[in-house]
């Protein structure tokens, strides 16, 4: 196509780019380009953690088993489950099923809420016991494997300093795709987004996808360590 | 490029992406209880690491995209993120050496 020649082309074609899916890639490049920044934000997280389990190791094992594996088994199917409706949401837009499309926003917003709401479970639980970092913070235990080897509660306290700064980021991550989800469900119901133009749904969804990818990594550092001994 | 359609994943495709990750995850709280040694923590990381490559190439359409600048920034990320971790913890777990 000769890239001078007038195109004709429907108001969802900027007239700077040549066509569509060239439109959509340079859409997808950028969203792809803030995702490696938040990689590398949650990433600094993730070498703090790496650097204190190495060197608190036992006293961070004994601290994950004070969480519930079962909260955080449910919420991680959770999380995957509203990676489904997203990538569905995704069909539904390219097939043109506005109803299913909206159905599919508000299933995911939904599963967004459950994870919050089993998150402020757990959180509470943490207040009661004493587990958050601070002038109440109290800890007691024996190492995992080691009877009789007490626990640092300095140490523990690294632990849960850690998990809630990374589940906090994580799920304050959770509200604002949700606050996004929220106005693409109101714009997909006012017959906004067509086959030929859904860009806001697909880079949003990168987004909630990159969240989830997030919590699959957290859900074995924080819940799963050291469950065996 | 001539090819302006997208790709379309069949709601098929993306079910059976999602009973993949969640045999998983079950697999992966499974293997948190058996005692496996050091591999432990390996298997916990491969299975999370599994998922998340299902994710970016499925869910993601990493893909399918024809852009392969797309693909670069992806993997590159990556990469930088494994460089952090990595320089970083052979400094931490070589201090005790010197």
């Amino acid at each position: 196509m000769d890239s001078h020649a007038a195109v004709e082309h429907g108001p969802e074609l900027l007239h700077h780019f040549s066509d569509a899916e060239q439109q959509r890639n340079a859409a997808s490049l950028g969203m792809w380009l803030f995702l490696v920044t938040e990689i590398m934000f949650f990433g600094g997280m993730f070498c703090a953690y790496l650097v204190y389990r190495y060197w608190y190791f036992g006293d961070f094992g004994a601290a994950s088993q004070t969480l519930d594996i079962r909260l955080g088994a449910f919420n991680t199917a959770v999380l995957i489950g509203s990676s489904l409706t997203v990538a569905m949401s995704i069909w539904a837009a390219q097939t043109g099923r506005r109803k299913v499309l909206v159905g599919l926003l508000l299933a995911t917003i939904l599963l967004g809420l459950v994870f919050l709401g089993v998150k402020a479970v757990e959180y509470h639980d943490k207040f009661e016991h004493h587990h958050v970092p601070g002038a109440s913070f109290h800890f007691e235990g024996e190492v995992p494997g080691h009877p009789g080897l007490p626990v640092n509660p300095y140490h523990a306290q690294m632990f849960f300093s850690l998990y809630f700064a990374m589940t906090g980021l994580h799920a304050l991550h959770m509200i604002i795709g949700i606050g996004l989800f929220s106005y693409l469900t109101y714009k997909a119901w006012t017959g906004y987004y067509t086959p030929k133009y859904y860009t806001p749904i697909e880079n949003a969804g990168l987004y909630w996808h990159f969240v989830d990818i997030v919590w699959i990594y957290l859900f074995p550092l924080l819940y799963l360590i050291d469950r065996h001994r | 490029m001539s090819d302006t359609s997208e790709h379309i994943s069949s709601p098929k495709l993306y079910v059976a992406i999602w009973l993949l990750l969640m045999v998983c995850t079950a697999l992966t709280v499974g293997a948190a209880f058996i005692d496996l040694g050091p591999l432990n923590t390996i298997v916990a990381l491969g299975i999370a690491t599994l998922k998340a490559v299902v994710v970016v190439l499925y869910f993601m359409h990493v893909k399918y995209t024809h852009e392969r600048m797309t693909k670069a920034v992806v993997v590159s990320g990556f990469f930088f993120l494994l460089l952090l971790l990595a320089l970083s913890m052979m400094d931490y777990t070589t201090r005790g050496l010197g």
